[in-house]
């Protein structure tokens, strides 16, 4: 079992800064295993929470999400997010 | 102030003080070109975009400054992909700008509608679809400022037409977009770094494109110098030390030379700068300097600890942190280190069969060098020519050595050329090509013929696609399937009918003035030298093999 960990960004929120962030994850094979995404401060940015595998390479993906130029903060929850503890409840 | 945004673009590229845009016109640019035709920017009309790409990148590499090319939408934008993705992979500053089909049309698979927004997102640093024209403004000034801070980068921007049309009433112009500062650099951490360089017995210097880019070469070199520090290149920091210099040990890996590998094999500490371990420098990782520490310098903190874990990682502009090393580090001979690098050198040599010759692979190389001088800046496609060369030129110079090094991409070398010589118009250009890749964009040499750009094509011609036939030489047993090309084409005769002048160095009763005479002449020409498929380039690391495996070019063979 592998141990998991939240990833919460905050974004400019337009058209195709998910794509950047999804495609990122795909083409490095690293599978996203939760998603979240809301808009904030009227919506001008987003905030987005990643739920995935704490393997070897999250270092390196963290590294590569902060240098996105539409991601304009990064923030790791090793202990994990009410988000989707909560939205586990619906998947139930 | 009231413009449309094809005039509000043109007159930002202006501002960004850009003289020469290469390109293709089409429905969804024409407004674009329009606004165009009434600037002071040179426009260079291409056959294909991807040479549009490639002259754009030609001038960014020799200059350092991001260059601009246009592409109309549908095939016109997907015909520069491999273009953007050739800068992405060398950290190259181009910036393409494409028309879109209008606004409302988009998602409707309308006439030559294609998501280039979607398209370019694994191959840029960063990339727009325009969606009003107030955002230009904004947009063109902070792409030149992605383009060319950090780690240099393509950045793609979509404009649909109706936002070329649309009007817009303004105030001011927004400032040119520049290179903002690099990250902070750690005292303790380079402190630590400069330590382990005075207490090293065999420190070692990796240098690589990035030394290039930072402009950062002569603090590099003064660093070998103060504390004397072997240096091993990669392909893209060739020229960052001048071949004669005797802390210089030239390329590393795969087809670097014997001497150079096995240096990096003894060495206890690797001061890694500029580079990204690409597997071509250092063949099988795991085995890679295998007794060395590492510090490892780069302004992309995302190359450090990714491919080999450093024991001092340093993430800052290489002109900072090299500056400060230089400051910390203590002067010193080690004379024991430099005397058993020398010993590798005398025993291990680089072997160049023909070097004579100028009608031979590696001879026309070693002879064009001798005649065009120190100035001259050089072009490769991808294949033997371009590893041959990367052995054997002299460089002295960066931005003197133009090559597609991470995408390895066939097609590069000629147009690059005439991006070089476009934005070095003093200098000679020389190309070195192969017959498989002077194909893949062979139709701008009517672009090259039409500027007249100073650029000398030196095909080395083997009918095959030489470096795809080794590999199936020494791991194939030797068959030969889809590496050889059995119609024979006549390129004196191609270049005559592109407007070049042409000789022929095969047929030649005194190849060397010939030589020199098509060289000496300004303007495109082409040189054609016929050679044969079965010489290799050698040294060669098998892929996936240890640097220390290398095959060929050992004294007794
Ligand atoms: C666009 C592209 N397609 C395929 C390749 C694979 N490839 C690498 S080297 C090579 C052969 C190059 O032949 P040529 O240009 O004639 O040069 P030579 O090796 O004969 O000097 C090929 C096909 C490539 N690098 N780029």
């Amino acid at each position: 079992m592998c141990k998991q960990t939240v990833i919460q960004l905050t974004v400019n929120n337009h058209p195709g800064v998910m794509s950047h962030i999804c495609g990122l994850f795909a083409r490095r094979a690293y599978n996203v295993e939760g998603i979240a995404c809301m808009p904030v401060n009227g919506g001008a940015t987003s905030r987005i929470w990643l739920l995935v595998n704490a393997d070897g390479r999250l270092d390196q993906m963290i590294k590569q999400v902060d240098k996105l130029e539409d991601v304009l903060i990064v923030e790791r929850h090793d202990g994990g997010h009410a988000v989707f503890t909560r939205m586990a409840e619906f998947v139930a | 102030m009231r413009f449309s945004g094809a005039e509000i673009i043109v007159k930002l590229l202006e501002r960004q003080g850009i003289e020469t845009i290469a390109g293709i016109p089409g429905g969804a640019n024409l407004p674009l070109y329009d606004a165009l035709s009434t600037s002071s920017i040179r426009h260079v009309l291409t056959r294909h975009e991807q040479g549009a790409g490639f002259i754009a990148q030609g001038m960014a590499r020799v200059t350092g400054q991001p260059a601009v090319f246009f592409a109309t939408s549908g095939p016109g934008a997907t015909n520069t992909l491999t273009a953007i993705a050739d800068a992405k992979l060398d950290s190259i500053p181009v910036i393409c700008i494409t028309g879109q089909v209008p606004l409302a049309m988009i998602g409707s698979d309308a006439f030559q509608e294609v998501d280039t927004y979607g398209l370019s997102v694994p191959i840029t640093k960063h990339n727009y679809l325009v969606r009003s024209v107030d955002e230009l403004l904004r947009v063109i000034p902070e792409a030149f400022r992605i383009a060319v801070s950090g780690r240099p980068g393509p950045v793609v921007i979509d404009v649909p037409k109706d936002v070329q049309t649309a009007m817009l009433e303004f105030d001011v112009w927004p400032e040119p977009g520049g290179r903002g500062a690099g990250p902070e650099l750690m005292a303790p951490e380079l402190a630590y770094a400069a330590r382990m360089i005075d207490e090293a017995e065999r420190p070692m210097l990796y240098l690589g494109g990035g030394v290039v880019q930072s402009g950062s070469s002569a603090l590099a070199r003064a660093l070998a110098e103060k504390a004397s520090i072997p240096a091993a290149l990669t392909l893209m920091g060739l020229g960052v030390l001048p071949v004669e210099h005797p802390l210089c040990l030239g390329m590393l890996g795969m087809h670097g030379a014997r001497y150079t590998n096995l240096a990096m094999e003894r060495c206890d500490l690797l001061i890694a700068a500029g580079v990204r371990f690409d597997d071509r420098a250092t063949g099988k990782v795991a085995e890679f300097c295998p007794n060395a520490r590492i510090i490892h310098l780069d302004i992309d903190a995302s190359e450090l600890d990714k491919i080999k874990s450093a024991h001092v990682p340093v993430a800052g502009d290489l002109a900072d942190s090299l500056a400060a090393l230089l400051e910390l580090v203590r002067p010193g001979e080690r004379a024991r280190w430099l005397g058993e690098v020398a010993r590798f050198k005398r025993e291990h040599p680089m072997i160049i069969p023909g070097a004579d010759d100028p009608c031979s692979p590696y001879g026309v190389i070693l002879k064009a060098a001798e005649l065009s001088g120190d100035e001259a800046i050089v072009c490769t496609d991808v294949g033997q020519h371009q590893m041959r060369t990367a052995q054997v030129y002299p460089f002295r110079r960066p931005r003197q050595w133009l090559t597609s090094g991470g995408l390895g991409t066939m097609g590069f070398g000629m147009p690059a050329a005439i991006g070089a010589a476009l934005a070095a118009p003093d200098r000679t250009v020389l190309c070195f090509s192969g017959d498989g890749s002077i194909m893949m964009n062979i139709q701008d040499l009517a672009t090259a013929a039409e500027h007249q750009v100073n650029i000398k094509i030196i095909l080395t011609n083997n009918n095959a696609l030489g470096l795809v036939r080794q590999q199936q030489d020494l791991f194939y047993g030797k068959r030969y399937f889809a590496s050889d090309y059995s119609r024979r084409v006549d390129f004196l005769k191609l270049a005559e009918g592109f407007g070049l002048p042409a000789i022929d160095l095969g047929s030649s009763d005194d190849p060397e003035s010939d030589l020199a005479a098509a060289l000496a002449k300004p303007g495109p020409c082409l040189i054609h030298v016929p050679v044969s498929p079965d010489a290799p380039v050698y040294p060669m690391v098998p892929p996936g093999a240890a640097n220390s495996q290398m095959i060929g070019g050992e004294t007794h063979v």
